[in-house]
This record gives C-alpha cells, structure tokens and sequence, in this order.
C-alpha cells in the first residue's frame, strides 16, 4: 500500500514536470531566445569595452613619470564618469535621436526613450555606446599628460562626451538606432569606430597637444628628447588588458548574438598580431634595438586599423592591413615627435587619429565583396570630414579653456609633479627614487 | 677602526658579501645609490629619441673594521667586484673616531 502511494505520487510529480515543459514550449519562441541571445551578447561586450577604461588608465600611467600617475588615474575616471552622465543628458540624444537634417539628432535626451515599462533594449543600446563614447574621450588624456590642469580636464571631457563625439558619432552611426546620418547615407563604412571612435579621440588629442604646447625638458635646443615612462610593466598589462576588451569593442558591435563574430574576432586578432609584428621590425631597422612601447603600440595600432572592416574584410586582408598599421604608428609617432614638435607622450595621436584613418581607408580597399572607387571615396571622405569637424573644435575648445580656467599648470608644479600639485598625494609615497635623476635636463 | 666605503655593480653585491662574511666581518649596511664616473653614463633611445643616462644604477657598501684588517677587506673586494670593465666602481677608506653597540653600550672593537 505504501508503495502504491509512493509510485502515484511519483507519476503525479512527472505529470506536473511535463506539463510545465509542455506549456514553456508554446510560449518561447525562437525570436524570443534570439532576443535574449541578443541582449546578453552586447551586453557582456559592452562590460568588456568598459574595462578598456582600466587599460588605457595602466598604459598612460606606465608609458609617464611616477610623479604624474595619480593625476592619469585621476583623468581616466573623471572622463569615464564626467563623459556618461553628458552622454545621457546631451550625447546621446544627439547622436540617435531623430535627426530631421543627417546633422544631429534632436530627442531622446536624458534617456527619455525609456519609460517605465519600455522597451529594455533602448537601455542595452545605451549601454553598448556609452562606452564607446567613454572610449573616444579617454584617448586624449594620454597625449595630453603631465601638464594639464585637471579642472580644465573636467571641461574637456564633458564636451567631448555631450557635443563633439555624438554629432560625428550621428553621421555615420545614427540610423542604428531612430536617428538618420549623411554620411551613413552615402555608404561609408566603419563598423565599430575606427573614424567615429578612435580618430575622434585621436584629432582632439592632436588639437590638445597642440595648444598645450610640450612638457618642460622635452625640445632641448629643438631637438626631442625622450622621457622615459616609469614603469613599462604596468603599460604593458594595460595593453593585454585593451587587447582583450576590443573582443567587445569589435565582436560586440554586431549587437546581436549571431555566427558574425567569429570572423570579427579572428580578424581583430590577427590584426593586432601584425601589428605587433610591423610595429616591432620596424623599431627594430630605425632604432637598432627591438623597441617594447612601439611594440605595444604597435598592438594598438593594428587593433584600431581593423576596427573599421572588421565585419567586411577576409582574415588575410586583416593580417596587412594590422601590418601596415604597425608600421605606420612607429614612423607616424616619430614624424609628430621630431618633425611637428608635438609632443604625445603616449602616442595616442598616432595610434588612434592616423591608424584609425588608416583602418578607416581600410576597410573600403579590402572590402570582401569587391572594392569600388566610390567605396574609397566615401571612406576617404568619412576620414576628412571626421578631421575637419573634429580638429577645429576641439582646437577651439582647448583656446576656449585657456582663455577661462587655464589649459596649462604652473612651471613650479609641472617640475614637481601633477600628483603633489593637483591631488596632494603620490602614487608611490614609500618609494625613494625619482626617474628624473636619469633623463631631463631642465 | 676604519670605515670603507665601496661602490660596486649591484649584481656583484651577493658576492662581495660573501666573500666578506667568509672574513669574519660581522655586519655591513647597503645602499642604492645612483651616480657617475669618468664614461658619464651614456645613451639610450626611447621611441626613437635618445635619452642619456646621467647617473647609474650602484650599490654602495660601508663596512667598519678594525685597523689591521682593513688592507686584506679592501684587497678582498677589488678582488671579487673587479670585472675589468668600465664602470666597476670605486673604494674609499674614511678614519673613525668610535663606535657604539646600542643594546650594550659596548664600544670600539667591541661593537662591531
């Protein structure tokens, strides 16, 4: 009798499994688990792009002196947390919103999309590109390094996030969401941002540099003269660290869990393999030693060289297209160091503006599906327009800034580093050394 | 009692300490110092700009001994830190007036 009851509540149990897996089988349908693919593939890209926030922070610290590292630190949060809240106010809006004339979007500002009870994937989506735009902001710091005001920095970082990103951003991006851009319009191909994302922050990096002017110690009698950066490990981690955050940056801009993201990921691998490799010979032929920051710019430059025609070029195509990049940062960075008198401690300008210009160009030359003089064109065409709205702006921006708060610190501070004078602390308060004894002369 | 002071490679340091300790000398102190001779230091090119290299990387050593063992500690270490390149340093011989053990008090000979 005990058993009878044992198997009857058994089968009892079974009955009620299958019928839940019964009734759950009607009710999700395959859209339905696309759909949450979806959500969850850009969503985790999104959580690695943002990590790349920690690699730029690492390389711009490791490639500067230990007396500047809190002020980098400091910088790489602030445009991270100044650019997402002028991202959600202004930026996005801007950039997706309706755009009436293929200029700049004019709604959904502060998220207004998004009511309670909307669609949750306006949030996915704004999730997925605030950190893209986090990205665009960051690159300058690096190139403006060691000698600029932080509060000056704080003013920079908002426009760049509010205005000077999305407006470019709308042009070729905005129709990925309600919005409608000119230059998308024509064709223009830049699948994850070499123009939009990495020239971007490249040409305002340039316009920064520029007004700055160079770090005291760096043209000796006109002639450049290098500072070397204090700790080549942390640079290095900060590079693996941005390397492995692109497998969101690239893969994750299809932002749909589909079969895609397996030639975007080879692609984005071998590229800044190439890189490494160009990078590394080619340090190697101009300064007779195997050069370790050109290399892992190098690694950066193939990264953003691919991120244009990730989607669009075969995985050959990327191997050159990842070696000419990194070939092209070692002469790009020596021409803007020694030739323009810019100085760039990290690179950033070379890496991101020229190289993603390069990418840019790119990804319309080795275009899968064949290549057109229009295709090259309308890439070439992207690259100007981006310099031509960028570069001004941000020059004017950074004069504008001048002219106000004050772009530069003082002499007496730039000698005794941004961390003592802006933030009254070191980043290495136990360590006895400091590496100017070995490098500078003042 | 007299205090030598030597300015050695770093890498020969482990060496040299052990070839002093093998003496019977019973303690040292050791610093990192940085400085330069007559090569001047010399030139080294960071991404593609040359840097000099001011002030290299030493150890200095001071160790205190008594008179009559001074000569065969510094014969010691001209003999275990020399690698008859440039840039092996230097030894220089200070006179001390007294030294002190503070746990004890003990002094001269005594406190080393």
């Amino acid at each position: 009798m005990k058993r009878f009851v044992v198997y009857m509540m058994m089968l009892i149990v079974l009955n009620l499994l299958a019928g839940i897996v019964y009734a759950e089988e009607k009710t999700i349908t395959a859209e339905e688990v696309q759909r949450h693919a979806d959500f969850v593939w850009t969503l985790v890209a999104a959580f690695l792009v943002f990590f790349m926030q920690a690699g730029f922070a690492m390389v711009e610290a490791g490639f500067t002196r230990a007396k500047n590292a809190v002020n980098i630190i400091m910088k790489n949060l602030m445009d991270m947390s100044m650019g997402a809240l002028a991202f959600w106010a202004v930026g996005f809006g801007i950039m997706f919103g309706v755009s009436k004339t293929g200029w700049f979007g004019t709604t959904g500002f502060f998220l207004s999309d998004f009511a309670r009870d909307g669609d949750p994937w306006t949030l996915a989506f704004w999730m997925f590109q605030v950190v893209f735009c986090a990205t665009a902001a960051t690159i300058v710091s690096g190139a403006m390094a060691e000698r600029t005001k932080f509060v000056a920095y704080l003013f920079y970082s908002a426009v760049i996030s509010g205005l000077i990103y999305p407006v470019f951003g709308s042009w070729a991006w905005g129709s990925l969401y309600k919005g409608s851009g000119w230059l998308e319009g024509l064709g223009f191909i830049d699948f994850a941002g070499s123009t939009v994302v990495h020239s971007v922050g490249g040409w305002a990096a340039l316009a920064g540099a520029i007004v700055l002017g160079p770090r005291i110690g760096k043209y000796v009698d006109g002639k450049a003269r290098a500072i070397p950066g204090h700790n080549i490990t942390l640079g290095a981690l900060g590079v693996f660290i941005l390397w492995f955050g692109w497998y969101g940056f690239n893969p994750g801009s299809t932002t749909a869990a589909n079969t895609d993201i397996a030639m975007i990921a080879v692609n984005t691998t071998l590229a800044a393999a190439a890189g490494a490799v160009g990078a590394m010979f080619m340090s190697w032929i101009m300064f007779k030693k195997p050069d370790a920051t050109m290399t892992l710019n190098g690694v950066l430059a193939g990264l953003v060289g691919i991120t244009a025609g990730c989607a669009n070029v075969l995985p050959a195509s990327a191997v050159l297209i990842g070696l000419i990049a990194g070939t092209l940062v070692v002469v790009s960075v020596i021409f803007i160091d020694q030739v323009l008198k810019v100085d760039d401690p990290v690179g950033a300008v070379s890496v991101h503006g020229v190289c993603g210009a390069w990418g840019t160009l790119a990804a319309g030359l080795f275009n899968a599906e064949g290549v057109t003089l229009k295709i090259v064109g309308v890439q070439l065409l992207g690259i100007a327009a981006c310099f031509l709205w960028v570069f001004p702006t941000a020059f004017l921006l950074f004069k504008l800034i001048k002219a106000t708060v004050g772009l530069r610190i003082s002499r007496e501070e730039e000698l005794e580093g941004l961390d003592m004078g802006e933030h009254g602390i070191e980043a290495y308060p136990d360590f006895q050394i400091h590496p100017e004894a070995k490098s500078v002369r003042v | 009692m007299k205090k030598i002071e030597a300015i050695i490679k770093p890498y020969k340091l482990d060496e040299v300490k052990t070839a002093l300790t093998e003496m019977g000398i019973q303690g040292m102190t050791v610093t990192e110092v940085k400085g330069f001779g007559r090569q001047k230091g010399h030139v080294e090119v960071y991404r593609g700009a040359e840097y000099e290299v001011q002030f290299l990387p030493k150890v200095k050593i001071e160790v205190v001994v008594p008179e009559d063992m001074a000569t065969s500690v510094i014969e010691k270490i001209i003999v275990t830190a020399n690698t008859g390149s440039i840039g092996d340093g230097k030894i220089f011989v200070v006179p001390v007036e007294e030294s002190y053990r503070i746990r004890t008090g003990e002094t001269g000979r005594d406190a080393l």
